[in-house]
């Protein structure tokens, strides 16, 4: 047995898992997929006393498409979100970047929730809730708060929850522009592995062909996933093209501040960081401006 | 200190089997150090390798990523419940051999699963599907060609969802 010990308590509710981190508090850590905490345990990197489990928690595993926002329990599996057809067509920057996400094996137990709640800053989800602004719905044993992804991402592995609140529902702001398209894209040793750098773009354009809204991120080249709100403003209302996606990318990847390892210099990330910004956003607006 | 043991009740390829268990202890472990069920190995133990894939509720995961005790209630099927009842090959089973789909054979059961699962799913898949379906099972002999090419091959000769 590689994990040090612990007691495990199965939840089969939110107030019952939140009533029990109100007892154990940060001697506690609750489990969803375990795709990222087992093997984290494993390595003895983390020797939390108590394991809640959340995932029979049936209340947490909806997928509700509305008309402003798709809500997603917070242990909704990758893969049934990968699946969802409904998904697949509102909302296509999240089916992209799930296909980056791990593999077959890791995204049927994975989940979106807790995805966002390890806050790995080289991960997809949590650069796709930066990117489109999704708020987080964290509840506890004394009531619920909502807080937005860039409120909520405050480091590697951090985030703004307390030891006491479990995230409840992901609240993903769907685009109401038509013509939108949007693009996620990254580089990584293998398909599946860690990505060195990653980057999401969504554009809306009006019937005209200007930009009516842009967002654009970027993953694994700081201590959070990074957007871009400031830089993408500028191209509200006018006609895209080569030029300023160059340029937007040059200047997104100066304002990342990526770390060296094995796998890759800071150098290197901040060039991949322009080359795959100018590719997401491109590629985002070739598939809005392709909506008649 | 004496750790706590979680009483736990798993249907492993068809048969209910209980058990007590420290909390730490692994989907695999449990299958093969106590059920003896050692088709299913044991790779990095970290979740990269594939070679401990199993199904539960019929949809592959990966069994040193599952503590056992959460899979109580649940059910599991590794690659010994995927030879016919009589003991004999599967038609994928069968086809690995016929395509040279392995050597060592160490990642074969973890490939086993991720194909069935997918065949299950999907009966007619293109090499595509083929390599995301195994694109979690690392292999370190064949060079994966004869695995996809074994698949493609299960797929001609209708390996059936044998699964429940």
């Amino acid at each position: 047995m590689k994990a040090p010990p612990f007691e495990y308590a199965r939840a089969t509710s939110l107030a019952e898992a939140c009533e029990l981190l109100r007892r154990y508090g940060d001697e506690a850590k609750l489990i969803a997929g375990g795709q990222s905490l087992v093997p984290m345990m494993a390595m003895r990197l983390l020797r939390p006393a108590w394991l809640i489990d959340i995932n029979e928690i049936a209340a947490l595993k909806f997928v509700a498409v509305e008309s402003e926002v798709v809500r997603t329990g917070a242990c909704a599996r990758q893969a049934v979100l990968e699946r969802d057809a409904t998904i697949g067509v509102r909302m296509p920057l999240l089916k992209q970047a799930l296909a980056w996400v791990g593999h077959v094996q890791t995204r049927n137990r994975g989940t979106a929730g807790g995805s966002l709640a390890h806050a790995d800053p080289s991960a997809e989800l949590p650069l796709v809730a930066q990117v489109l602004g999704a708020g987080m719905l964290l509840r506890s044993a004394k009531g619920a708060r909502k807080i937005a992804a860039e409120e909520f991402f405050t480091g590697p592995m951090s985030t703004a929850m307390a030891p006491d609140e479990c995230l409840e529902e992901v609240h993903w702001p769907l685009w109401q522009e038509r013509r939108t398209g949007s693009e996620f894209t990254e580089l990584s040793a293998r398909h599946g592995d860690f990505a060195m750098v990653s980057a999401a773009a969504q554009i809306a354009l009006d019937s005209e062909g200007r930009c009516v809204r842009a967002a654009l991120g970027l993953g694994g080249v700081g201590i959070t996933p990074l957007a871009f709100p400031g830089l993408t403003a500028r191209l509200v209302g006018t006609r895209l093209g080569e030029n300023d996606f160059e340029q937007l990318a040059r200047e997104a990847a100066a304002q990342c501040d990526p770390g060296s390892d094995l796998h890759a210099s800071a150098a290197y990330r901040r060039h991949v960081a322009g080359v795959l910004a100018a590719r997401a956003l491109r590629a985002a607006h070739g598939r809005a401006e392709s909506v008649q | 200190m004496t750790e706590t043991l979680n009483a736990i009740t798993v249907e492993v390829n068809g048969v209910p089997r209980t058990a007590r268990v420290p909390a730490r202890l692994s989907l695999v472990d449990w299958l093969r150090d106590e059920l003896r069920l050692t088709g299913t190995h044991v790779g990095c133990e970290h979740g990269v390798c594939g070679a401990c894939s199993i199904l539960l509720d019929g949809e592959p995961i990966r069994s040193c990523l599952l503590y056992a005790v959460q899979a109580d209630g649940h059910r599991v099927t590794t690659v010994e419940g995927l030879a016919q009842p009589d003991g004999s090959l599967s038609v994928l089973q069968d086809s690995f051999c016929e395509a040279h789909g392995l050597q060592c054979g160490y990642c074969t059961s973890g490939l086993l699963i991720a194909a069935q699962a997918l065949l299950d799913a999907n009966p007619h898949p293109s090499d595509a599907q083929i390599r995301e379906a195994i694109g979690g099972n690392l292999c370190r002999c064949t060079g994966y060609q004869q695995v996809v090419e074994a698949i493609r091959l299960a797929a001609e000769r209708g390996a059936g969802k044998i699964t429940p």
